[in-house]
């Protein structure tokens, strides 16, 4: 049925594209709305519009006021942004690579890299000297994260590339196997973790943006924005290699060129945004997903809507996750899951059988 | 002009290319046949630069395991046997991805006129992925035209690799098909095709190639290398050749038997 909707709107506009570029208009405005909201939303009962008000008359803010909307609503509004933006982003663009809808940045070993890598942090970081303990303090875990993300995305690089090729399946089952023996490890630390230990990993591995000050966002942001640098670099690459890496080969990509790209790209997002934020499902499938059956799979406009949805439907996550069990919080990831299972369940069951996944 | 000398290509352990030479030039249609497995497609996918192979492969003068992608996109387009589709493209996006790569870029009318070309232009906003196979192989080929439009271009032809480009179609688009590269030729570009119908080949190429045990037997105008000796030889059964009783050209098997 989703087939025969997506059909008629195309008889309708053969060219999809003018389509895709409105949403990009009214995902930025979604956006704009999304930040409001968070902005204005949270436990206590500071309100943006009181402040605003105050600064326009001149006043100087309470430093209460200031502390909640400059210091936790702000920070943590971008940090969900940033993140939101880079898992939807990161999930189109394996989603392209792997030319499999199903794909998400798992397949490169980001995620397991960084889980095994925070929770290293977590269970062992009290054996740390105290110099070097002293030295990373609270972003221990983050830092571990995005090493650890970059550890064994480079592995799985490494074994997979041949004479300067990448071999895409290669790094699928390379990618398997690296995660079941990261995932042995991360369960072995787990069965010599604390119980306080325990409690961490466990919320870890639901994600949050509760924790986003401004240091973590000034060293996350600039790694995640740069990223998307990497858009308009690949997106017609991925559109070739929708026919095939040769057939994309002979229209003119690259196509080493747009893999190392991707990877790269997908590398510092996924690693940066996991590492501030823990492990958030779903975003990463289901809003590519979604932009494909509204506007149709070229990525040329998929990566930017995939980006600005993905950060609308994180900050809107996150707010739910704030007011839900007020004054205490819901981790995101379980509101992305909550929402986003179910959801992508519905539209699998819609097409079924009408678009081969 | 395409040269390539002593191209060697295997699979594996499996060597399927021996020293081969092979050429072909603008305004002609230049056929590769041969029995299965002898080598057919693998000799076009190293002149295409598809898969690593010994020798030196120019096109245009151009050394074509050196230079970089888009400049020989700009010069070719190629039609694999089958292209498998990740994501629901419509057919006219799957026609304009074949514009993106550079040349011919800005030209969005040369959709419609691809589409036209191959008889599909009613199907533009259909999706790709719901067309029979022989419609999607007219759809790849549109696209393929799309992306070297022009024959020729700065005084050099374009140049069309097409991999059994009518294995998959009926008899009408068969030739309408044969038809499309005849004047893609005619117009000054190039074109080299795998075939598998000798009597197609015989319509409509100027030069074949026959290879057989991935050697080429014998490469010239396609009445100079459709002998009996040459065909049964390379087939392995007794096919006879024979003139058309119309228009000259020949019509074959009159007679095919398997040998012993």
């Amino acid at each position: 049925m989703t087939m025969t909707m997506e059909m008629h709107a195309a008889s309708q506009a053969v060219d999809r594209s003018a389509r895709a570029n409105a949403l990009t208009l009214w995902l930025i405005g979604l956006l704009a709305v999304a930040c409001i909201t968070s902005l204005a939303v949270g436990a206590s009962g500071a309100s943006l519009w009181n402040a605003l008000w105050e600064s326009l008359q001149g006043n100087t803010l309470s430093v209460r006021d200031r502390v909640v909307l400059w210091d936790i609503r702000l920070p943590r509004t971008i940090m969900a942004a940033l993140v939101g933006a880079a898992l939807a982003f990161s999930g189109a663009a394996m989603q392209g690579l792997f030319r499999n809808p199903l794909a998400d940045p798992g397949l490169i070993g980001v995620s397991a890299g960084a889980g095994f890598g925070a929770i290293a942090a977590i269970v062992l970081g009290g054996f740390l000297p105290a110099s070097l303990a002293a030295l990373v303090g609270p972003h221990l875990v983050p830092f571990a994260a995005f090493a650890g993300s970059w550890i064994s995305t480079i592995i799985l690089y490494r074994v997979s590339t041949r004479k300067g090729r990448t071999s895409i399946a290669t790094m699928l089952l390379a990618g398997i196997a690296l995660g079941a023996l990261t995932g042995a490890v991360s369960g072995l630390l787990v069965y010599i973790a604390d119980d306080a230990q325990l409690r961490s990993l466990t919320f870890w591995g639901m994600g949050s943006v509760a924790g986003a000050t401004w240091s973590k966002l000034s060293v996350a942001g600039p790694l995640i924005v740069l990223s998307f640098c990497a858009m308009p670099l690949i997106a017609k690459g991925l559109n070739g290699l929708a026919l095939g890496e040769a057939a994309a080969s002979h229209m003119g990509v690259d196509v080493q060129r747009v893999k190392n790209t991707a990877i790269l790209a997908v590398a510092l997002a996924v690693g940066a945004a996991v590492a501030v934020s823990g492990g958030i499902g779903f975003v990463g499938i289901v809003v590519p997903h979604l932009l494909r059956l509204a506007v149709g799979p070229d990525h040329r406009y998929l990566l930017r809507n995939s980006a600005l949805l993905g950060a609308s439907l994180l900050i809107f996550a996150d707010v739910i996750s704030r007011i839900v069990i007020a004054p205490a919080e819901l981790p995101i990831g379980i509101i992305t899951a909550v929402i986003g299972g179910p959801f992508f369940l519905w539209i699998l069951l819609r097409q079924r059988g009408l678009l081969d996944l | 002009m395409l040269s390539a000398k002593h191209i060697s290509a295997s699979y594996g352990q499996r060597k399927i290319l021996h020293d081969v030479a092979f050429h072909a030039k603008g305004g002609a249609v230049t056929a590769i046949v041969g029995p299965n497995g002898s080598g057919k497609s693998t000799l076009l996918k190293a002149v295409t630069g598809e898969i690593d192979h010994t020798g030196v492969v120019t096109l245009n003068g151009v050394d074509i395991d050196t230079a970089k992608p888009w400049e020989l996109a700009a010069m070719r387009g190629v039609l694999p046997q089958a292209t498998p589709l990740a994501f629901p493209f419509t057919v006219s996006e799957v026609v304009r991805l074949g514009l993106a790569s550079g040349i011919s870029a800005a030209r969005h009318e040369l959709v419609q006129h691809a589409l036209d070309r191959v008889g599909l232009v009613t199907y533009g906003a259909r999706f790709y992925q719901e067309l029979s196979g022989g419609e999607q192989q007219r759809v790849q080929l549109a696209r393929v035209l799309a992306q070297v439009w022009d024959p020729v271009g700065h005084g050099k032809p374009r140049w069309l690799f097409l991999d059994e480009p009518v294995s998959a179609l009926d008899i009408g688009h068969q030739l309408q098909v044969m038809q499309i590269a005849r004047d893609y030729a005619d117009a000054g570009g190039g074109v080299v095709a795998v075939m598998h119908d000798l009597n197609l080949t015989a319509m409509f190429a100027d030069q074949v190639a026959l290879i057989s045990e991935g050697r080429v037997v014998a490469q010239a105008a396609p009445n100079a290398v459709f002998t009996n000796e040459n065909l049964s030889a390379a087939y392995h059964c007794t096919l006879r050749v024979n003139a058309a009783p119309d228009s000259g050209t020949f019509l074959l098997p009159h007679l095919a038997r398997r040998a012993g």
